[in-house]
């Protein structure tokens, strides 16, 4: 039997009558206490905002579990079941509530796993949004340290005057986001700049 | 590149211009290949014929990342999220919707062979005439009442799904003049790590416009293009009621050991 790995495809730019739900962006409520505004804006080469980019993310807690709960399709409003997804506006822009996740384990800092799919984007991307206050456990985190000291902040959010996390990504260009391979993983980026 | 008009919608380019493109791409591909160089079994994420891709693809290497814990799991879906009746796209509204009744099945397993049990497949697609319920989707064919042209569905404990719909119709877009795509259903998928997360299409066998359609053609390799078609199935076909595909699914690898996939 053939294990190679089915390939991707776009998600193209009819997926909004599918795949966004409601609730989609709400991991918890924005009552809950500790709920925080993750929100950010998908940029082209040319800086200019992408309106059909659907962002997925998945994370731990705020004690660093990770969820194993079903419901993020159709949410109790109490479970935290650490996976949302939604599209971003005809601005680019999309926003999530959750609440911040405790890091996984020692030595490694805390990050919102971020999938990003797109038209025009014939696979989906990762990267992390790493938490931005603890400077100690960002220089001690192993996949930060392995980033080029000029690129790092492209996986670092930032802290608005409101308390929200803010994560822009760049899909190419001077700020293009670090994104991320893991092994098992096949992708092929064709050529590249580098 | 830079002459290029980087805007998709142009559809300035002809079938000609881009079907060059494609196969200048695809030799240069098959020759760094015969000279011991990789094989491509993924889509190329810069793929110029698809015009879209140009200014959304990176120009920098992918970063390579050790997975932790949270990139070893994925969400889990149940019946909380998913009813069996969203299973088929032909009983969404009043009355039946037109075109090929047609039953898709198939096995989501992992690149280690291991079946992903209880996970979640979404699908999407145009209707018989080649249009979407979509407000951007501004081709001129009919809208189906009858048809919305999504599903869900959780695959069985064996890893398998089936789900009933309408065969999907090609549709223009305007990469370039006179662009059609080749029929597809858009599938998303979960494994058991988020790391085997895949949003991709799912092609009809024969389809005679494989070669002219850029998006398909963005995988390199033929062996790996193949793997995207499914295959007609007569034996899930049924008397009088539908046509009957098949196509299985093979997630990367988890790179969770042994004792980690017991302990779930
Ligand atoms: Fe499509």
């Amino acid at each position: 039997m053939d294990l190679t790995p089915t390939p991707a495809q776009t998600v193209g730019p009819f997926y909004g009558f599918a795949l966004p739900f409601e609730g989609g962006e709400q991991l918890v409520s924005r009552s809950h206490p500790a709920a925080v505004r993750f929100h950010g804006t998908v940029f082209d080469g040319e800086g200019a905002p992408i309106p059909d980019a659907l962002i997925e993310i998945w994370q731990a807690d705020e004690a660093g579990r990770i969820p194993r709960e079903e419901g993020s399709l159709n949410r109790d409003g109490y479970t935290f079941t650490g996976w949302g997804r939604t599209s971003v506006d005809n601005n680019g822009h999309y926003s999530f509530t959750t609440v911040e996740p405790a890091a996984l384990r020692q030595g490694s800092a805390p990050y919102i796993l971020v999938a990003v799919f797109a038209r025009g984007l014939l696979d989906r991307l990762y990267t992390r949004a790493y938490l931005p206050d603890d400077n100690q456990a960002l220089t001690a985190d192993p996949l930060v340290a392995s980033v080029p000291a000029d690129r790092r902040d492209t996986l670092i959010c930032e802290r608005d005057d409101q308390g929200n996390l803010r994560f822009d990504i760049h899909l190419q260009g001077e700020n293009e986001t670090v994104f991320l391979t893991y092994p098992n993983t096949p992708q092929v980026t064709g050529p590249i700049d580098d | 590149m830079g002459q290029m008009n980087t805007n998709p919608d142009a559809a300035v380019a002809s079938q000609e211009e881009i079907s060059a493109e494609i196969s200048a791409l695809h030799q240069e591909y098959e020759r760094s290949k015969s000279q011991g160089g990789a094989e491509e079994t993924n889509v190329r994420l810069n793929f110029p014929p698809y015009r879209s891709s140009l200014l959304r693809h990176p120009t920098k290497s992918l970063h390579h990342a050790d997975p932790e814990e949270i990139e070893l799991h994925s969400p889990a879906f149940g019946d909380r999220d998913v009813s069996p009746l969203e299973a088929d796209l032909t009983i969404q509204h009043g009355g039946e919707p037109i075109g090929e009744r047609i039953v898709v099945v198939g096995r989501v397993i992992d690149a280690d062979g291991h079946p992903v049990p209880h996970q979640l497949v979404e699908v999407w697609q145009a209707n018989a005439a080649g249009r979407y319920i979509h407000k951007r989707d501004q081709h001129p064919a009919p809208i189906d009442p009858n048809f919305t042209g999504v599903g869900r569905i959780l695959t069985n404990a064996n890893g398998e799904y089936s789900f009933t719909t309408i065969k999907p119709a090609p549709y223009p877009w305007k990469n370039h003049h006179n662009a059609w795509r080749s029929a597809h259903i858009h599938f998303s998928l979960f494994g058991t790590a988020f790391t085997q997360r895949i949003v991709t299409q799912m092609y009809f066998p024969g389809d005679p416009l494989f070669d002219l359609d850029p998006i398909y053609q963005s995988i390199t390799d033929p062996a790996a293009r193949d793997r995207l078609v499914a295959q007609y199935d007569h034996t899930v076909s049924q008397h009088e009621w539908n046509t009957g595909y098949r196509w299985d699914i093979v997630l990367s690898g988890t790179n969770r050991t042994w004792t980690e996939q017991e302990e779930q």
